[in-house]
């Protein structure tokens, strides 16, 4: 087969980061010695580039930063764990495993990512060892939960069609696995694992490559995979990399439809970078998807840009040599095409709260978690009560794309006692709550993250508060609304995919968006700059109060406010700025 | 130049001692031996004939002489200090002072720097001497002290003696050390011609007698020129002061800078930095030294006791005994010691206390049970535990000891900061009796000091605690918490100077996120190479404790070596148990790594105990 499309890779000189990773000997670097270092609680620089690929990276507390330079003392350099648990599942005994570690190294509390992870905070650097070494001896892994890589394979929970979550979790964990690094890095600095040692192991590893997908010098940047299950698009799969959208029919799993080219983050102030929308480029049979996934990312690794980061995400890319490059040099890859892509339709993004009966006849229970946050409070002692059911638990926990919980698979003989477990410690299933505080997502930011120029997980329910009279005034108390915020425009919260969305621009001010699909297929729109809570009530108010009495039939908010012209629909991430 | 037959007047023999010795002298020793030369070669005397350590103090002695004086046989004295933080020393030298000037040939030397054979040989032998921990003397008196008690010391039926002991009431062994001297000189046969003086915290009165009196005695043995003045009078005479206008007993107001936790939130601990201004001062310092605080007592507690005893708290009561008249609060709050009990203290109050348990209490057969009340209380326990009270606000001159100053190790260089002093103080406060206990100076200085207050300091040079003279000399400095403030001195001063030998510290405390000290000044001196090794511990970060003694034990070899290689190892903290553990890994060290018995280790360490090289500043 021909290629209609010539392209030459984007040149320009390798960024540091490049660098760094060829001279790594695939991701061992000084890791060793900077991690023995007992001067410092943090890392160099490069080094810390490279601890990424390990799943972790160097924080500090930003809220005491200044004070402990005035005292002499080192930022409070602390670690972000982040494990790897594909479509979000693991076991009680995982679970419990993790909550422990929560309490033994980490800062007492767990955090459910927005791409269904685990993530530890406050790990000290003499502690990293054991914690990972704890975490693999639970069968999980930390290895390329960040790096340039591909991360965390998000998919469906779905309590609902039981028997499809099987299959779609087995392709998640495949795809994760058929992706994860190979270098042996990991198990010598972490696990001690021996090194190659014997020379004709020495020379059967020269000959072998390392990475047979990744190469040396592994991706530009990292690279995301989600799979969906219409009609929930809860994983937002048009802000993956590479998307897969089940298609079942008459019940069964036929296969999926593959998007490509999706992505949240941004920089402020450069309108070259913009988030974009993933595109269906066709259908495979579930056979299939370890292989395209496999040369979509050899795609990326070949043509990625290598020399300015920002620009190095895989939409880039695409949007550089355009989706019929991309298709045809992935069906030159595969040596065989795609079919058209099927019918699907998605109708939410939002997790569907309460019990809910499988159709294996096992329970369900949806759980509403603040921000993912994990954690006893004075007046919520949610991590205990979740240690508790995982003590009596037999089925499995699966964290959702909303940062949510589904305690899935639960027997009709558990279901009373774990019920009642909730009752006892007060745990919400979300019924309780504003249907805008139930849809709302935001990213860790300060005091831990390093990018955030504002506040989201602690500011997010405060803005909510203020939110809630003029929805209840409105009689919009149970109209889901995806609210969104992040510290920083990187977009861990998807905030480009938010009805309403906030992007963090310096301490208590927020660039405020408006208008993304319902159903997370259309992105949102910048709609005031710049600006603090007053001007963030005083905008949405009338909006609000506007959007009640006008809306159409089952109209939702995002579509509202394009329809009524506050905003511009953008269909593509390149109108994003227009 | 190279002296030899040749080029000089001198033999062979001559020129090759020359050649040896000449390399060796500072710039100090060599001024120092063309005066004594000129006056050698002048024929004065051959007195100086035997000596060798403290030559220095024989010649110019006999150079001050008088000419009376010299008709007679010239009186020796020989003065022996074992001193810690420099007090027995500086008052050793203030003696040495007042008898040259009386014409007598003084020998002053730290007792581990006399050569012992000459003991014998001296007339008058004046010992000054402190007391430490369960009446343990101090690290330059530990070899002197063992000979002496030992079977090799030789009878001194000649010898005319008195002993200055140091010391502190609220210890059980108090003035120990000194006591021990006394008796054992008079065990030897030697002839006691002023009675021992045992000091309190508060030494410089008895001090200054003691001095006036062992003068009195030597001038009027001698029955020389000048008429033997009364010891009050001469005391009087006697200046405890250094060359600068201030200093213990007129300490300088220092203006604070700048007062910060060094601890990270979250800590359990909470240690100051203090920096204080020495502007207009005139006071300097070296590494090593201290700072002297006037502290003042807690107003709150000082309160509590007036209450206690339904006292005026503006009734004048006498200062001290100057004569001057302060407020009872303000003697209360700035003269007096109100948070520690002592057995005089207790034996004074039974003739206030209207409580018969009390005279029952400090009778000799209930020793143990005073040891143990007075054990963590204070004046206001005593004062609420043996009621009813006689007492007036007068009689607390006579009840109580004076405010002690409280010594600080100097946590800086003045070339790196010149006028400015800075101090590392760790907040003492502590639950005991049903009462919070606060600890005098760092509590204020934690609670109520803000800068742009004052601080009554004055500088305590402390000679038994100084970097190399020669800067090529590697140092080891242990100094966990805030024991490492010399060392931040030490170093700052290595800096500044330019200082390229090898440098070596041991740090350790509780958590490394929180109580790491100065953590961004030794990153930056790692990174600059004015520190070449640290290693460091923190004992509550892991499963087991790790301590600096641990850490010096993992380095053991490198640790021998840079021994070998002449380095001089300074520990600075805590001596009950810090400075035991790591003196026991030092001979482990030693032991292991050089193949040595423990017997030859225990050598090895002395012999660099008396070379100077292992100085300690514990406490």
């Amino acid at each position: 087969m021909a290629k209609k499309h010539k392209v030459e890779p984007i040149g320009g000189p390798p960024s540091d980061v490049e660098l760094l990773k060829v001279e790594s000997n695939y991701l061992r670097g000084s890791l060793v010695g900077s991690l023995s270092n007992r001067i410092t609680g943090g890392l160099p620089e490069l080094d810390n580039r490279l601890l990424k690929f390990h799943g972790s990276y160097m924080q500090d507390d930003r809220d005491y930063r200044n004070e402990r330079e005035k005292q002499k003392l080192e930022p409070s350099y602390q670690f972000m764990l982040r494990v790897v648990t594909p479509g979000g599942v693991s076991t009680p005994e995982q679970w419990l495993v993790m909550d422990e570690l929560a309490d033994k190294y980490g800062s007492g509390s767990l955090r459910i990512t927005t791409r269904q992870a685990f993530q530890l905070h406050g790990v000290l650097k003499w502690n990293l060892k054991e914690t990972i070494q704890d975490i693999n001896h639970a069968l999980l892994t930390t290895l390329a939960a960040c790096g340039d890589v591909s991360r965390n394979v998000m998919c469906n929970p779905n309590p609902y069609q039981s028997e499809i979550h099987s299959e779609i979790y087995h392709w998640a964990q495949q795809l994760t696995t058929h992706l994860a690094p190979k270098t042996p890095a990991y198990h010598e600095i972490w696990l001690d694992g021996e090194k190659v040692v014997d020379s004709l192991e020495q020379e059967e590893a020269a000959t072998k490559e390392v990475e047979p997908i990744y190469g040396p010098v592994y991706l530009p940047r990292k690279f995301k995979i989600g799979i969906a299950v219409p009609p929930s698009n809860d994983v937002d799969v048009y802000s993956q990399d590479l998307g897969y959208i089940a298609i079942v029919e008459k019940g069964k799993l036929v296969g999926f439809n593959v998007s490509v080219g999706g992505g949240m983050g941004m920089t402020h102030g450069d309108n070259q970078t913009y988030p974009q929308l993933a595109r269906v480029i066709g259908f495979c049979t579930p056979d299939q998807i370890l292989d395209i996934a496999e040369k979509t990312v050899t795609i990326q690794r070949d043509y990625g840009n290598r020399s300015v980061r920002k620009y190095a995400r895989f939409k880039y890319t695409i949007d550089r040599h355009g989706l019929d490059w991309f298709v045809d040099e992935l069906h030159d890859r595969l040596g065989w095409e795609l079919e058209p892509a099927r019918e699907f339709k998605f109708d939410h993004t939002g997790d569907r709260y309460g019990w809910i009966k499988g159709k294996d006849g096992k329970w369900n229970v949806n759980l509403y978690i603040q921000s993912g946050r994990i954690a006893d409070t004075d007046t919520l002692k949610l991590k205990t009560a979740l240690r508790e059911i995982a003590k009596i638990h037999t089925g499995d926990f699966r964290m959702t794309a909303n940062q949510n919980l589904v305690i899935a698979n639960i027997t009709g003989q558990k279901k009373a006692k774990i019920n009642a477990l909730l009752k006892e410690y007060g745990i919400s299933e979300g019924s309780n709550l504003s249907a805008l505080r139930r849809s709302a997502l935001s990213c860790v930011a300060l005091p831990t993250c390093g990018l955030a120029m504002a506040e989201a997980e602690r500011y997010l329910p405060t803005l909510i508060d203020k939110l809630e009279p003029i929805l209840e005034d409105a009689g919009l108390r149970e109209e889901e609304i995806n609210i969104r915020m992040t510290g920083c425009p990187n977009g861990c919260a998807r905030p480009a995919l938010g009805e309403i969305a906030f992007i963090g621009k310096s301490p208590g001010k927020y660039n405020m968006y408006m208008g993304a699909g319902f159903s997370g297929d259309r992105l949102s729109k910048l709609y005031r700059e710049n600006i603090g809570e007053e001007e963030i009530i005083d905008t949405l108010k009338p909006i609000i109060n506007r959007f009640a009495t006008e809306r159409g039939q089952g109209e939702h908010f995002g579509d509202f406010v394009v329809r009524t012209g506050y905003v511009k629909p953008v269909l593509s991430g390149t109108d994003f700025h227009s | 130049m190279q002296l030899k037959v040749t080029n000089s007047p001198f033999t062979e023999e001559q020129a090759e001692l020359f050649n040896r010795l000449l390399p060796t002298l500072s710039p100090a020793q060599i001024q120092w031996l063309g005066g004594y030369l000129a006056f050698y070669s002048a024929g004065a005397s051959s007195a100086a004939g035997s000596e060798t350590s403290v030559a220095i103090e024989a010649v110019s002695a006999v150079q001050e002489a008088p000419a009376a004086a010299v008709i007679e046989a010239p009186k020796d004295a020989t003065i022996l200090f074992g001193s810690q933080t420099g007090n027995s020393q500086r008052l050793a030298g203030k003696l040495a002072e007042k008898l040259k000037g009386q014409g007598v040939q003084v020998t002053l030397s730290s007792m581990n720097q006399f050569k012992t054979n000459n003991l014998k040989k001296a007339g008058h032998v004046f010992v000054l001497v402190s007391t430490h921990g369960e009446g343990d003397p101090p690290d330059n008196a530990l070899t002197f002290y063992e000979f002496l008690h030992g079977k090799r010391a030789p009878r001194l039926e000649e010898t005319k003696f008195s002993v200055l002991s140091l010391g502190d009431t609220s210890y059980e062994f108090f003035c120990k050390t000194g006591q021990d001297f006394d008796k054992r000189l008079e065990e030897l046969g030697a002839q006691r011609i002023v009675d021992r003086a045992d000091c309190d915290v508060d030494f410089d009165e008895t001090a200054s007698a003691w001095i006036a009196s062992v003068a009195g005695a030597l001038s009027s043995s001698a029955g020389a020129t000048a008429a033997p003045a009364s010891a009050a009078a001469s005391a009087a005479s006697v200046s405890l002061d250094g060359e600068s206008e201030y200093s213990r007993v007129n300490p300088f107001k220092a203006e604070v800078l700048e007062n910060l936790n060094l601890n990270g939130r979250g800590s359990d601990r909470e240690t100051r930095h203090l920096e204080l201004s020495l502007e207009g001062s005139g006071l300097t310092y070296e590494p090593g030294d201290c700072v002297g605080i006037y502290p003042q007592n807690d107003p709150a507690l000082v309160e509590r006791i007036i209450e206690e005893l339904k006292w005026n708290p503006e009734e004048p009561v006498a200062a001290g005994k100057s004569g001057e008249t302060v407020s009872l609060r303000n003697a209360l709050e700035h003269r007096y010691e109100i948070t520690v009990l002592t057995k005089p203290l207790l034996e004074k109050a039974v003739a206030y206390s209207g409580n018969e348990k009390l005279a029952e209490l400090v009778k000799p057969d209930n020793k143990e049970q005073l040891k143990a009340y007075i054990n963590g209380r204070d004046l206001l326990d005593l004062l609420r535990d043996y009621a009813p009270w006689t007492i007036a606000p007068k009689d607390i001159a006579d009840l109580l000891r004076k405010l002690p100053p409280r010594l600080y190790s100097i946590a800086s260089s003045y070339s790196a900061h010149p006028e400015e002093v800075h101090l590392t103080i760790r907040k003492v406060q502590y639950e005991a009796h049903d009462r919070e206990r606060n600890g005098v100076c760092s509590v204020q200085a934690s609670e109520r000091l803000e800068p742009g207050d004052k601080l009554s300091i004055f500088i305590q040079q402390n000679p038994n605690f100084k970097p190399p003279v020669n800067p090529e000399t590697p140092v080891i400095m242990i100094g966990p918490g805030t024991g490492v403030a010399p060392f931040r001195a030490f170093l700052e001063e290595r800096e500044e100077l330019g200082v390229t030998g090898k440098s070596w510290l041991f740090y350790g405390d509780r958590h490394f996120v929180t109580d790491f000290l100065y953590q961004t000044d030794w990153q930056r001196m790692l990174k600059d190479g004015v520190l070449t090794n640290l290693d460091v511990a923190f004992s509550r970060d892991t499963k087991e404790k790790v301590y600096v003694q641990h850490r010096m034990l993992e380095k053991a070899k490198e640790l021998y070596q840079w021994l070998e290689e002449g380095a001089h190892v300074y520990v600075c903290g805590d001596e009950k148990h810090m400075a035991h553990d790591v003196h026991a890994a030092l001979l482990t060290v030693i032991q292991q790594q050089g193949g040595k018995d423990s017997e030859a280790a225990a050598a090895y360490l002395a012999e660099l105990q008396e070379q100077g090289r292992y100085q300690r500043d514990v406490y």
